[in-house]
Parts: C-alpha cells; structure tokens; sequence
C-alpha cells in the first residue's frame, strides 16, 4: 500500500514534541481559540492535541460539523417530504439518525419510509434516473465544501432534463456564523480555520475577522502537527499582537481558493437566512438554489409550514455548538446520551464534539 | 461527512479519475479541478476531487515543521 508522501512526518512523535515545546515556551496569555470544522474536532481528539497544550490555552469546538448545526425543523421537513408517497428520500449517512422533533429519518426509515444513504450527491442522480416514476429528494446539507459538488449535480439534472429530482438546501456558509459567536460574546482569541472549506472559498473572506475584531485566523490542515503548529502561529501573532491571516495548510489552500467550485456556487444558490441548531437565524448564512434552477429545490416542490420546536430536555447542543459548554458538562453525555442512542445531534455525527469526545475518552 | 481525504490519482478519463485511498480504488469526479493527472494527489469530498495536493508545498511545511526548532532565540524576546 502506498502511503500518502509526508504523511508520517505529520504524525512524528518527536517533531509533536518539538512544536508542543515551542508552544510551552513562548505562550504567556491566557487565551481560548476556536475551531470551526468536524474534521478538526475528530483530530483534536484522535491526536489528544489538548494535551500536548500548556494551562494558558483553551481549545473550544465551534459550530463546524454540518451534520449537528443542521436543525430540527429541517430534519421534520425532510420526514414529512420523505412520508408523501412515491418519494424516494437521499441523504449523506449521518443525517438520518438526527433526531428531529419527535423521530429521525432512521427511524421512520424502520417504519417502512424508503431512505437511502448516499456518499455523493451524484449517487442520487442515479437513483433518480432508475426510479422515474417516483420524486427523489436529496438532502443539501454541508458547507462550502460540499455545496459545490451540490451544485455540479443540480447542473447536470438540468442539463440531462431531470424531472424527478430536487434538492432541500440547508446548505451553509462559513464566515457569518464566525462572526455571529463574536458578535455573541463569546471569547475567542484565535481562529483555527477550516482547510477543506478554505480549499474551496480562499482565504480573503476572514479578513473581516482580523480588521474587524483583531482575531488571528490561521487556515489548517489535519494531521496532528498540522493543528499543534497552525496553534503555534496562533499564539505568535497573539504574543506578539498582530493578528492576520495565515495559511498552515499551503499544500492545499491557495489564497484565491478553488475558483471553478466558486463559479458554479455561484450559478446555482445565492445567499439567504438560514436557521442553525443552536443559534436561530442567522441571515445571508445558507445557499438557496436560484430561481434559474427553481424546478430542482424540494422547498418549491413540496411546499410545507413548517413550525421550530425547543431542543429536548437537558441537551446542551447548543452551547457546545458555540463553545460555551463542553460535552463532560452535559449531564446526559455518556449516560443517557451515547453514540448508539443519541438525544441530540453533537452525539449523532462521528465529527460532532460530543460524539468525538465520547469515542477518545480514556 | 466533512471529511475530505487524500487521494492518488491512478486513471483519468473525461471528468472521471479512479483514485487510491489505502489500497481501496474509488470513482472520482474531478469537474472541479483545472487539470487532473494520473500520479497527483487530491483531496476527496463527498466523491468530489476538491483540490489538488501541492507536493512542493508539502515538503515546504515540513521544512517550516523544522524552523520551528531553530526559532528558539528569537522568540525569547517576545513578551
């Protein structure tokens, strides 16, 4: 099997040593800095990264895995759609053990509801194409990252004439939410952000971010000396107070991003408020799909009122989501709350910060 | 399923590449990357090659990784 070039170099136990000590020596300020991607969640905890950190550095999981920021409402409107008859609903796997407000998608897919896992939207194209009697409905969820492959696939349904698909976007950007939890007050001295989201987006859009609030922003990549050396620039720029905004993850971010994926972003959604788990509205936050594609957006085609219901009891989701409250905090987390039976939804994706934290708890 | 992973790229053919993870061989579609070749890495999303891995950059962070340890004196100074 051949390795990916490098990848044991990221993960040597010296060099962590190294960067770790670094860090140790030249961090004085008390300071909390805040990743905003799944991904970083899941290694931060793979990786035991916390640990490698001295006292006077926090690391708090924000709201950067699509599956947990995606809301009730959203979750009740897929079930209802997916109850209709003849609908065929398609989703990323996760989703379908999202509670909702009284079932989730797996367990109405156990009351006989056809719900089909898919690992890329193309997949529900197919299906579509083999079942042309019935609707096929794919769930959009995801940020960036995955939005452009969402709209590649809602081009092609237009271009092949596609009658029997369409897409329910909850599909989500990046930078107002980053803003959003400063604007909440929460304290945030540093940005981890998300690589695979700045792959596509570039890295422009954080500027605000550092004009605007004087908060570092360094873009980072996935392995463990990855994140222990984008926190390194991190605590430089907060040491020496000259936040700006710097790329960890260069073998894969270029500063313009990726600018096809933007221009067909572009062509099929346009900015619109957008509800997430946790926060309410945020506006200009979600990707709705243009009127020039209107025939493929589920939100038109099965047009449904839809009302928001309280989180359940106890569940703190949303205070994790802004790194207010961590998972131990929680007095349903690993006792009536566990990845096998989830109450909410930071248990249910493997990138959500409770799910993350129950799996790499010693 | 945020997770994007590196890939090698093995065939190309039209907006398609059969890509390697772990000795496991996928489809992937590769419409949004300029030019595609067989021996690059990319990132995979959600059977979307998102980007490519830049493999002179990937040894420049490794040689960054090493500065690290030379920036012992400098640093001293930061208050």
């Amino acid at each position: 099997m051949k390795k990916i070039p490098y990848i044991d170099v990221y993960r040597d136990q010296t060099l962590l040593k190294d960067i770790s000590s670094r860090i140790h020596a030249i961090s004085k300020k008390e300071v909390q800095f805040m990743e905003v991607c799944g991904g970083h969640t899941m290694a931060i905890h793979q990786f035991g990264i916390r640990q490698m950190l001295p006292p006077t550095i926090k690391l708090l999981s924000g709201p950067g895995c699509p599956v947990c920021v995606t809301s009730r409402i959203y979750i009740d409107k897929a079930i209802r759609i997916g109850q209709m008859k003849d609908v065929i609903i398609t989703t990323y796997g996760d989703l379908i053990r999202v509670p909702g407000s009284s079932s989730s998608l797996e367990r109405e897919r156990g009351n006989g509801m056809d719900v089909r896992m898919v690992y890329s939207a193309m997949d529900a194209v197919v299906i579509a194409r083999e079942n042309p009697t019935r609707q096929v409905v794919f769930l959009g969820i995801g940020f960036e990252t995955t939005a452009p492959a969402s709209a590649i696939t809602i081009i092609e349904a237009k271009k092949s004439g596609l009658v029997n698909f369409s897409l329910l976007s909850a599909h989500k950007v990046m930078p107002p939410v980053m803003q959003q939890l400063i604007h909440e007050g929460i304290r945030i001295n540093g940005y981890i952000a998300p690589g695979h989201v700045s792959a596509i987006t570039g890295t422009r859009m954080y500027q605000p971010i550092v004009e605007n609030f004087h908060i570092p922003v360094v873009v980072s990549g996935f392995e463990a000396a990855d994140i222990l050396h984008s926190i390194l620039l991190l605590v430089r720029q907060v040491e020496s107070g000259t936040p700006r905004v710097e790329v960890q993850y260069k073998r894969v971010v270029k500063s313009e991003g990726n600018t096809i994926a933007q221009e067909r972003m572009r062509q099929v959604f346009s900015p619109a408020d957008e509800p997430w788990r946790g926060f309410g509205v945020i506006p200009e936050s979600g990707l709705r799909i243009r009127k020039a594609f209107s025939t493929f957006d589920a939100d038109l085609r099965f047009p449904l009122k839809m009302k928001e219901s309280p989180e359940p009891k106890g569940c703190i989701c949303g205070n994790i989501l802004k790194g207010l409250q961590a998972p131990a905090d929680c007095r349903l987390f690993a006792k009536k709350c566990t990845p096998d039976d989830p109450v909410g939804a930071c248990m249910v994706s493997s990138e959500g910060a409770c799910a993350a934290a129950y799996k790499y708890a010693t | 399923m945020c997770l994007g992973v590196p890939a090698k790229v093995i065939s190309v053919d039209g907006n398609m590449a059969g890509v390697e993870i772990g000795g496991v061989t996928y489809q992937a579609r590769i419409d949004l990357l300029d030019e595609v070749l067989p021996g690059d890495y990319v990132i995979l999303h959600a059977g979307f090659a998102i980007e490519k891995v830049d493999e002179a950059e990937a040894a420049e962070t490794i040689r960054l990784f090493k500065e690290v340890l030379s920036m012992e004196d400098q640093e001293k100074d930061i208050d």
